[in-house]
């Protein structure tokens, strides 16, 4: 193997131009994504086919079929990009692969039918450059995933991978890397915003050896995942930022931490290592230049608190991941009680881009104290789910309608959700606010590590509020008491809520716990666990009124204070709810109007879904007494012709 | 030897007997017997010469372990916000209502396991369920029974 391993800058250079020119720029490409989300969608599948048909074809020496990380438009899986001419098929499934291999790549025929279709103008975009969603962004850290196999480092290295690496080592102090990440006032990825460049000198300057560095890939927050498609799709710009980092801080120990939730993750980085070993970019006397960094990776064993620093810290010394006291920060001591400088994975990958471009250009991105892009993952109730990457300040209005599409279904937006279960609710009048670290924050929500989930009038706030708890009460750790405690005594108060028990005098308590959990709880999890229901408190008051006062839900969720029952006048009598109810609570039958025993009836709101839109006689009711069902054996009057 | 504690000296040797990689050596005996036996802790507390009472709190705190035997097939419902605000919780009903088992509880038949997850980003094709390892998108009651019904 040590026929590949890289001695010095220049045979990394040659390495490059080699790449490049074994590379026929005209030959074309079919990228597959085959991210997790894609994956479920078949990609593997549709790869596997591509590849046999170019095979059997005998298009092999035109024609390369790869599949990459994640490309961002999860919502279109499996997303299918043919280079160079960057023609973007969507939702491809295996049976129309035979065709784009004959027409697209065989006649150079764009197919019609796999293209994105703008739904305001109805007009077809051929190119990923031309689609909304992608045009409205600013993809640099994640912008390379498209072009890259992430189990092949030679992809990496052949779009200027380890350059930074390799110059940061051979021309550059680890002061003036330090000072170049100080300048470009990058702030940390994983949703606390403290400036990594600070971060690092204090590691740098605390005393004590070894000094260890660690990746936090351990994505908690749900309805976030781009640092699992980072690391998934680009792991080596990951470690290429760590092994820098490393150097400017002056440590040779690191640790990658993954949920084990991740298995494709946990595969490519374990793969890039080995890799990157391989090629003497890792491990010892690094491009013969003399840094020496090693690395392990630690799989997570599924603890939300895990994120936490000081307790991702004891998880990695094999203990239980509980949060310790922060008298000291971890950066002076943390793992085995030495200096330890923990970032997110986002923020590692930023580095090689800072190194490269230099911190002025870095700074021309973004707005005041918060510079650079941000990923987030913008999922939920919006049209265009998937991975976007915009400079830091861009509105949530332009992110959820320029670029997500606006709400699915021509629903009406009610509130997003920023920030994971440590975030709030911002409603609709918010919209105007730019996303960075201190706008959201002043909005009683946080930009956290990035999840931003979109919510429509068919979301019930008080249960939100009640799920977020749930959430925080199943993952406190339960070391200390105002956490421990005052998550139980929340959720216990949001049941009663949510099932028709709330009293007067509910939320004044409500507001009580959560400030005593805000101000003396010991980390981070407990302090911020009642901001979701802090920010509907604050926004969505009256829901919580309607709740406890009147018995009724607004939006018509909780299933306690909600009724089902069918429109005799609309019942066209075609017995699908009749067949899908789990509890068998509908009556009736051929030709007979059907109507559900409320006795039996579970709210399952089954009968709701599955009524076609075109009869809706399905009514979902709050609030207001049932109609009496229609005396057994009506039969359905049809109109003529329907 | 009997096959436990084979097992677990292969597991414990390939980290070298570092008591640090414990929630490691844990989780790969975890993917190997789909459950932590209690003669299995003991082992590991014998062989990597860490208190038993350690073993436990570290298995007892991670949600990845279990120390229950599972069904033959498990189906997991992701409960991340984006599948919630998607319907999520009427999916978990359903299921456990088609099965008669409630969330972490196995079929008396063991033939499923039902568990929730935190999120499993793949947000985009919530509401989702998981069955070994597959993963479907917004499933009927008619495609549920399908699914069930295929995995034998």
């Amino acid at each position: 193997m040590s026929n590949n391993r890289l001695a010095s800058p220049g045979e990394l250079e040659k390495l490059r131009a080699a790449i490049l020119s074994r590379r026929n720029p005209n030959r074309r490409v079919v990228t597959v994504c085959s991210g997790t989300g894609c994956q479920s969608y078949g990609a593997k599948v549709v790869f596997q086919k591509f590849a046999a048909k170019v095979r059997s074809q005998g298009l092999e020496g035109k024609v390369e079929v790869k599949a990459t990380g994640c490309h961002g438009f999860c919502e279109k899986g499996v997303v299918v990009i043919i280079l160079p001419e960057e023609i973007c098929y969507l939702s491809v499934k295996p049976d129309d692969v035979s065709e784009i291999v004959s027409r697209t790549l065989g006649k150079k025929e764009i197919i019609e039918r796999l293209l994105y279709t703008d739904p305001n103008t109805g007009k077809k975009k051929a190119k990923e450059s031309d689609i909304p969603f992608y045009n409205n962004q600013n993809r640099i850290i994640f912008g390379n995933n498209k072009y890259i196999d992430p189990k092949n480092i030679e992809d990496y290295i052949s779009l200027g991978g380890y350059g930074a690496l390799s110059r940061a080592l051979s021309e550059m102090t680890p002061e003036q890397v330090l000072e170049e990440v100080k300048r470009a006032n990058l702030r940390g990825r994983g949703g606390g915003g403290f400036p990594t460049g600070m971060k690092w000198e204090e590691t740098r300057n605390a005393p004590g050896e070894p000094k260890y560095v660690i990746v936090n890939c351990d994505e908690g927050d749900p309805g976030a995942y781009m640092d699992r498609s980072l690391m998934e799709g680009n792991p080596h710009s990951v470690i290429e930022g760590l092994v820098t980092g490393a150097y400017a801080i002056g440590s040779h120990d690191g640790f990658i931490y993954v949920r084990q939730e991740y298995p494709l993750a946990c595969e490519n980085v374990e793969i890039a290592l080995k890799q990157a070993e391989e090629y003497g970019l890792m491990g010892g006397n690094i491009l013969g230049l003399g840094f020496n960094f090693k690395v392990k990776v630690h799989r997570g064993a599924g603890a939300f608190v895990s994120g936490e620093s000081s307790a991702l810290m004891s998880a990695i010394e094999g203990k239980v991941g509980e949060p310790g006291l922060k008298y000291i920060h971890t950066a002076i001591q943390g793992v085995k009680d030495k200096p330890t400088c923990l970032c997110n994975v986002e923020t590692w990958a930023n580095i090689p881009f800072i190194i490269n471009r230099g911190a002025d250009w870095f700074n021309s991105i973004g707005t005041e104290g918060n510079k650079g892009t941000k990923i987030f993952s913008l999922v939920g109730k919006v049209n265009n789910t998937g991975l976007v990457e915009v400079p830091m300040g861009m509105t949530l209005k332009q992110i959820i309608y320029d670029i997500g599409g606006g709400i699915r279904d021509g629903k009406k937006f009610k509130g997003v959700q920023t920030g994971g279960p440590s975030g709030g609710i911002i409603p609709e009048k918010y919209l105007d606010t730019p996303v960075d670290f201190d706008q959201l924050t002043k909005l009683g929500s946080m930009m956290g590590s990035g999840g931003m989930v979109v919510m429509d009038e068919d979301t019930c706030m008080v249960d939100m509020a009640r799920y977020f708890i749930e959430f925080c009460c199943g993952e406190s750790c339960g070391k200390c008491i105002p956490c421990r405690e005052g998550l139980r005594m929340l959720r216990e108060i949001l049941t009663d809520i949510c099932q028709g028990r709330g009293q007067e005098g509910d939320i004044e308590e409500i507001e009580d716990i959560a400030e005593v959990m805000k101000e003396a709880s010991l980390c981070a999890l407990g302090q911020t666990a009642a901001n979701p229901v802090l920010t509907t408190l604050k926004y969505f008051r009256e829901e919580y009124e309607a709740h406890i006062n009147e018995k009724r839900c607004p939006a018509k969720v909780c299933k306690d204070l909600i009724n089902f029952y069918i429109d005799p006048e609309k019942c066209q009598a075609c017995i699908i709810c009749l067949k899908n109810c789990p509890v068998e609570a509908i009556n009736g039958g051929k030709d007979l109007v059907h109507w559900i025993d409320q006795e039996k009836c579970t709210r399952c709101g089954t009968c709701f879904e599955v009524c076609p839109p075109r009869f809706s006689a399905v009514i979902r009711s709050s609030g207001e007494p049932v109609p009496p069902p229609p005396p057994e054996g009506t039969r359905v009057v049809r109109k003529k012709g329907g | 030897m009997n096959q436990v504690c084979k097992t677990v000296k292969r597991t414990v040797g390939g980290y070298q007997g570092n008591k640090d990689m414990l929630i490691q050596i844990l989780l790969g005996l975890q993917n190997k017997f789909g459950w932590l036996s209690s003669e299995t802790l003991r082992e590991v507390s014998k062989q990597l010469e860490v208190p038993i009472t350690r073993v436990y709190q570290i298995a007892s705190y991670y949600k990845a372990f279990s120390l229950y035997p599972k069904g033959r097939h498990i189906i997991t419902v992701c409960m991340g916000t984006a599948c919630q605000v998607r319907g999520a919780a009427r999916l978990l009903d359903r299921i456990s209502t088609m099965l008669d088992i409630r969330p972490s509880e196995t079929s008396e038949d063991k033939r499923f396991t039902l568990e929730t997850v935190n999120c499993l980003g793949c947000c985009a094709l919530g509401p989702v369920v998981v069955l070994d390892g597959v993963y479907y998108t917004k499933p009927s009651k008619e495609a549920l029974e399908k699914i069930f019904e295929s995995a034998g």
